[in-house]
């Protein structure tokens, strides 16, 4: 990789207002950074530490909306959402101690499925440093190991680059989390304003092309394979790569299956789609990779819940790994081939190497009528009931009523893994769920977050009765600024995914995860201010998604489904994943 | 495998921890660090001895790279290098025989005497990692009161071959 003094900062609109020559406040160069790097939106919630920086805010607010968050694990999810539902960098602000700890679940869970987020943090003055002052906490030092970059803002001078740079950070290459933490007295001293962005510190600048010789090596692997398989992830996704993937594939007529974060990068009905692989996959997913001769790995990290036992995941394939990351490539399995570069450009320079040459379309035939048996021996269903309603059934329905345009934003837990299975999506950025860190409670405040990003979109929280429990209380942020929140509690009367790990690994043995004593969400949702609606029967499911989904407002959805339903395929945890079990 | 592996940093508050907390978040162990600014005084670089097989070498040479503020990663060990650590042994000995014993062996290792009084004596060593290990086994009959060591710091040979062979490195 090069050396370059310098970081390049995309450019943002360019600040109004004061030229450089006048000082102002620590607290008026982050609004005015984070400005100048198109925040339009900031999620948060206020404390002593951050008094100064909230000042400014109320002074700037026709330019940029603060939501005003319950809980500060909300506000970093909300930012998450939206980020994740438009690619751009989530911001959330919170206090020292306490609020920077709350916010650590949302940073982990942005670092593990590599969102893009600016996080500010209150510090106490920079003098109490060290001293176990009240409300100190050393957030650099916690979130260390989950940011991809963070600050502890010494010197008010430094302030203006050090934003610009973490909105540069959070974006470049794999993006991630930045934390800035700042002490009070930072906010309160004055300095210069300049919009210096493109004047940094000396950084890396990622190789991002493909070279030559490896994209001619990668096609020629291509067109030899008798048994492809693309197994592509989140970073097709965050790399806007769903074009380049759908012209390559579908130039060589070979089969695609999505991870769960990459879940829309392709098609689900496409043809050459086969559904998502892994732990909860399909047949023919984990079958073809299991045979294939051939894996090409786009944007993805043979994560544990994809491969199974590792060693005996695609034991016969060769791979190309295509990832942005180096060191991604070769952390788990050794690849063939090698590419370190964005998505986009990969799949670019292959397209335009394929288009090139001339495609037996018979080749892969053989391959094909082998899938297709797989994809009818096992077909991913569910039996509908007339006296109760089924998860399954429940995505069905929701794919029907809302024509299959939805944003799904999930929670953790059985839903999370029937709306992946079940909703066909049909463009990047349509699904958001949190697949590295596993994270309850995500679902709502993300849905929230990404509503705000797309007020034209219809976007729906698939949450579980539990996971609902943990961030409902961001309803009434959603009541609040009159987001038309929409909310489906798929309400099993469990923790239902260890629930089905104890009937089918520990005999049965249910510690510890009825949820039969829960509030009752209808009277929960009206006491927020919102529109609550149940339904139990399978006659009654249609008729409350609709009314929900039209509803101008927030719509809680109590569905109230089969309580002891599993979630199929499953490979066991650590187990091939050819073994699956069907039922 | 025992590797060194070079990493040039920013010399800035935290990067230190950044790097150290990378090991042990990973798993990666670190045998010895020793850290020092270079030339340029915004660079910092760390020397960090590890073990662990090629695949675990090249990961992390690669996650430090991966950070921010890391400009190069080196496993050094990768190509011929020169290895050294630093020790200061607080000795115990009494003028006499035992004081000419340890005279013996400080001649033998090029190890110097940096201080001394009349019951104890402070000696300077440097060389391979391997070689303070001995010295110090080798003055284990005396009274040893007090060890420092550096931890290792190395550098590349200077090689002929040098523009053809790259060894393991990532420059950010
Ligand atoms: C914060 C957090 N705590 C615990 C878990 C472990 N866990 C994974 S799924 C699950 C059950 C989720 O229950 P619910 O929200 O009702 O969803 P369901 O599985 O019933 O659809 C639990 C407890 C987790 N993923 N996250
Ligand atoms: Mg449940």
């Amino acid at each position: 990789m090069d050396v370059s003094p310098q970081v390049r900062i995309a450019a943002g609109p360019a600040p109004q207002a004061k030229s450089g020559s006048e000082k102002i406040r620590g607290a008026e160069i982050l609004i005015r950074g984070m400005i100048a790097n198109g925040v339009d939106t900031i999620f948060g919630l206020p404390g002593g530490a951050v008094l100064h920086i909230y000042d400014e805010l109320w002074r700037y607010r026709e330019e940029t909306t603060h939501y005003l968050v319950r809980h500060e694990q909300g506000a970093v999810h909300a930012a998450e959402g939206y980020a994740r539902a438009t690619g751009k960098v989530g911001v959330a602000l919170v206090t020292s101690g306490p609020g920077a700890t709350n916010a650590v679940t949302g940073i982990a869970t942005a670092y593990m499925d590599s969102i893009p987020l600016v996080v500010i943090t209150g510090q106490v003055p920079t003098a109490m440093i060290g001293t176990d002052a009240f409300q100190e906490v050393d957030t650099f030092g916690i979130t260390i190991p989950i940011v991809k970059h963070s600050y502890l803002v010494r010197n008010v001078e430094e302030l203006g680059s050090i934003v610009n740079e973490a909105f540069y950070l959070a974006q470049d290459g794999k993006p991630g989390p930045v934390v800035i933490d700042i002490p009070k007295d930072v906010t309160a001293q004055l300095a210069n304003y300049q919009d210096d962005r493109g004047v940094t510190f000396d950084t890396r600048i990622d190789h991002k092309a493909p070279t030559r010789e490896v994209v001619e090596t990668t096609v020629e692997k291509l067109l030899a394979a008798q048994r492809p398989v693309f197994y592509v992830g989140g970073g097709v996704v965050s790399a806007n790569a769903a074009n380049e993937l759908l012209a390559v594939v579908e130039k060589l007529n070979a089969p695609v299956t999505p991870t769960l974060m990459g879940l829309g990068a392709f098609p689900s009905a496409h043809p050459q789609c086969l559904g998502m692989l892994g732990m909860h996959g399909t047949y023919s997913a984990n079958l073809a990779v299991a045979e294939s001769d051939l894996l090409i790995a786009i944007g993805v990290r043979f994560d544990d819940r994809v491969t199974g036992k590792l060693n005996t995941f695609a034991p016969v394939a060769e791979v190309i790994h295509i990832d942005v990351d180096a060191s991604n490539i070769g952390k788990l399995r050794k690849p063939q081939i090698p590419v370190v570069a964005d998505a986009k450009q990969a799949l670019a320079a292959i397209y335009a190497k394929l288009s090139q040459t001339t495609i037996d379309a018979e080749k892969l035939g053989a391959w094909w009528s082998k899938i297709r048996r797989w994809q009818t021996e096992v077909p991913l269903a569910c039996e509908y009931s007339d006296t109760e309603i089924k998860p399954q059934q429940v995505i069905e329905t929701l794919y029907e009523v809302t024509d299959g345009n939805a944003v799904i934003v999930t929670d953790v837990g059985q839903h999370q893994m029937w709306a992946a299975q079940f909703y066909p999506f049909k463009r990047s950025r349509q699904w958001l769920t949190s697949g590295g860190l596993g994270t309850m409670g995500f679902g709502l405040p993300a849905a929230m977050g990404a509503q705000i990003a797309l007020p034209d979109e219809t976007v729906v929280a698939v949450v579980g009765d539990g996971g609902f429990q943990m961030t409902n209380q961001e309803i009434i942020t959603a009541i609040q600024y009159n987001v038309p929140l929409k909310v489906l509690i798929m309400n099993n009367g469990y923790l239902g995914m260890v629930r089905q790990w104890q009937e089918m690994f520990y005999d049965r043995a249910y510690s510890e995860v009825d949820l039969s004593v829960s509030p009752d969400f209808v009277k929960l949702a009206e006491a927020y201010g919102a529109i609550g609606l149940r339904a139990s029967h399978p006659s009654e499911l249609k008729e409350v998604l609709h009314e929900g989904l039209e509803f101008d407002g927030v719509a809680i959805m109590d569905i109230v489904v089969t309580k002891e339903e599993n979630v199929f395929p499953i490979v066991p945890a650590g187990g091939e994943s050819r073994n699956m079990i069907l039922k | 495998m025992r590797h060194t592996i070079s990493i040039t940093v920013a010399n800035e508050a935290g990067e230190l921890s950044r790097i150290v907390g990378l090991f042990s978040a990973r798993g990666y162990n670190i045998e010895t660090i020793s850290v020092g600014k270079t030339l340029d005084q915004k660079w910092s670089k760390a020397t960090i001895v590890t073990c662990g097989d090629e695949a675990t070498i090249e990961q992390i040479v690669k996650q430090c790279a991966r950070l921010a503020r890391v400009k190069e990663v080196k496993a050094v060990t990768t190509l011929p290098h020169i290895e050294r650590e630093m020790a200061l042994i607080d000795v115990s000995v009494k003028a006499g025989d035992e004081r000419q014993e340890v005279m013996s062996l400080v001649n033998i290792f090029r190890a110097k005497v940096v201080d001394i009084s009349h019951e104890k004596m402070i000696l300077e060593l440097s060389g391979t990692q391997e070689k303070v290990d001995t010295f110090i086994e080798m003055l284990s009959p005396m009274a040893v009161n007090e060890v420092t060591r550096s931890g290792c710091v190395a550098i590349n040979r200077l090689s002929p071959l040098e523009d053809s062979v790259k060894g393991l490195q990532y420059a950010a």
